[in-house]
């Protein structure tokens, strides 16, 4: 790889200050499973590595108050290992679990998969579907955003120069409330998502949705969150009907590209499928949670 | 830039190297501390050829910088041996013939250690998917597959039949 500087700051502040005065290009390290892979290539050509993994608070996984704090670099199967989050969120749990190898687990992070830009991200749907808020410094301080406007297009974030992503902060989930997260692959393991879909659903005693978020991912430029598909679940339980009307408003949701994993025609229908799949889940663990 | 000094644990002696930032885990690995072991399949993250174990995780060697490994313990291909005495899952490679060319031998060995470290008692299932990032052109995997599962029984205190000559 060509020469680049590395620093490993020990404080947010001097990680802000080191990227945003960095001439050239300065890129975060986190879990490297794609900034590597990028800088192998070429396609990325930093002139400074600015490494997250020294940093307070960026790797681990706390509760604060009525919210889960999973700091932006903790790796996959730190998360994984987490019995609190996935009791919790076992989507998100899931959705983390996909991405690569059980190599890349020991290293991949949340906010790698995100601030990446994949339409793809396995771990970005489902933490989307929990209305999570990332938590951004910057030189201009901190802000909380929702996780769903990081991401602009592909490989593009709205994140400034000198700006990265702290933690990722979820709300406790409700009684009845739980999540799941599919993707299909043509492969068994280690491949992109054609589709991805994540759906977080709150039910009350009789099993009826009150509320609901439906994510998919790798059928649009960015992760789509499919409002008609939260609009066919709440009020209803999870009938055939509603079924029917899930799997539209999702295959109707989708703007996906042919690619040498599948058609335009095959993402939408998968979509489909796994809108349904992905619900019968998540009714089925939100009703356990009561 | 001058190069950047790393103090580390390999294989449970204290090691330092000097790399440049942007020499990789495995580069430093083989070239600066001749810790040939680990190969290079692909150098981006996919073949598990370069797996090593950092701080009692599997990851891909190709995948770290060097200075990532500041301060932290890393386990080698060359550290699952105690001296002469061969670890199960080298042992039973051997007896199931486990390998061809050898050159993601290495990976594999490394892989199953961790697999077997968190779990003693792993499935066909639950193994094949742990070893997902380990690629092998040679054997088709199902020897590998059935002398991790053997060395996991010897590592139980079972006795496994010998396989069939």
């Amino acid at each position: 790889m060509p020469r680049v500087s590395y620093t490993a700051p020990t404080t947010i502040d001097d990680a802000v200050k080191a990227l945003a005065a960095s001439a050239g290009l300065a890129k975060v390290l986190s879990g490297g499973t794609d900034l590597l892979v990028q800088m192998k290539s070429g396609r990325t050509r930093p002139e400074l590595i600015v490494d997250m993994k020294k940093l307070p608070g960026l790797v681990g996984i706390r509760e604060e108050g009525d919210q889960i704090v999973i700091g932006g670099a903790t790796p996959g199967v730190m998360i994984s290992a987490d019995e609190m989050l996935t009791r919790a969120y076992p989507g998100i749990v899931e959705g983390v679990d996909l991405i690569g190898s059980t190599q890349i687990q020991g290293r991949a992070s949340i906010a790698g998969n995100l601030c990446n830009g994949s339409p793809a991200a396995d771990s970005v749907p489902p933490v989307i579907a929990a209305r999570a808020t990332a938590v951004v410094a910057g030189p201009n301080g901190r802000r909380e955003v929702p996780v769903e406007s990081i991401v602009t297009g592909p490989g593009q974030t709205s994140l400034q120069k000198g700006e990265f992503v702290v933690e990722f902060r979820v709300p406790k989930p409700k009684p009845r409330q739980s999540d799941a997260y599919l993707r299909f692959i043509p492969r068994t393991e280690m491949d992109i998502a054609v589709v991805g879909c994540a759906v977080n659903v709150t039910l009350d005693a009789s099993g009826t949705c009150t509320d609901a978020r439906v994510v998919l991912g790798a059928v649009a430029p960015t992760q789509v969150i499919v409002g008609e598909a939260a609009q066919a679940l709440i009020g209803h339980k999870l009938d055939e009907d509603t079924l029917k009307r899930l799997d539209a408003a999702a295959r109707a949701a989708c703007r996906p590209i042919t690619d040498k994993r599948g058609t335009i025609e095959y993402r939408i229908k998968v979509a489909g499928v796994l809108a349904r799949r992905a619900a019968a889940i998540a009714f089925e663990r939100a009703a356990a949670r009561a | 830039m001058s190069k950047q000094h790393v103090s580390t644990v390999i294989n449970g002696e204290p090691m330092e190297f000097l790399c440049e930032a942007q020499q990789t885990l495995l580069d430093c690995l083989r070239d600066e501390l001749h810790l040939t072991g680990s190969k290079e399949g692909c150098g981006s993250g996919d073949c598990g050829a370069c797996s090593v174990i950092l701080d009692g995780k599997l990851v891909c060697s190709c995948l770290m910088l060097g200075v990532e490994a500041e301060g932290h313990t890393i386990t080698t291909v060359e550290g699952i041996a105690e001296g002469d005495k061969l670890h199960p899952v080298q042992q039973k490679f051997l007896e199931h013939a486990a390998l061809q060319c050898g050159f993601c031998t290495p990976g594999f060995i490394v892989a199953a250690k961790a697999l077997l470290d968190e779990n003693k008692n792993p499935t066909e299932e639950e193994t094949r998917y742990w070893l997902a990032g380990n690629l092998c052109r040679c054997t088709g995997y199902d020897k590998i597959v059935r002398a991790v599962l053997d060395a996991a029984a010897v590592m139980r205190g079972e006795n496994p039949p010998s396989p069939a000559t």
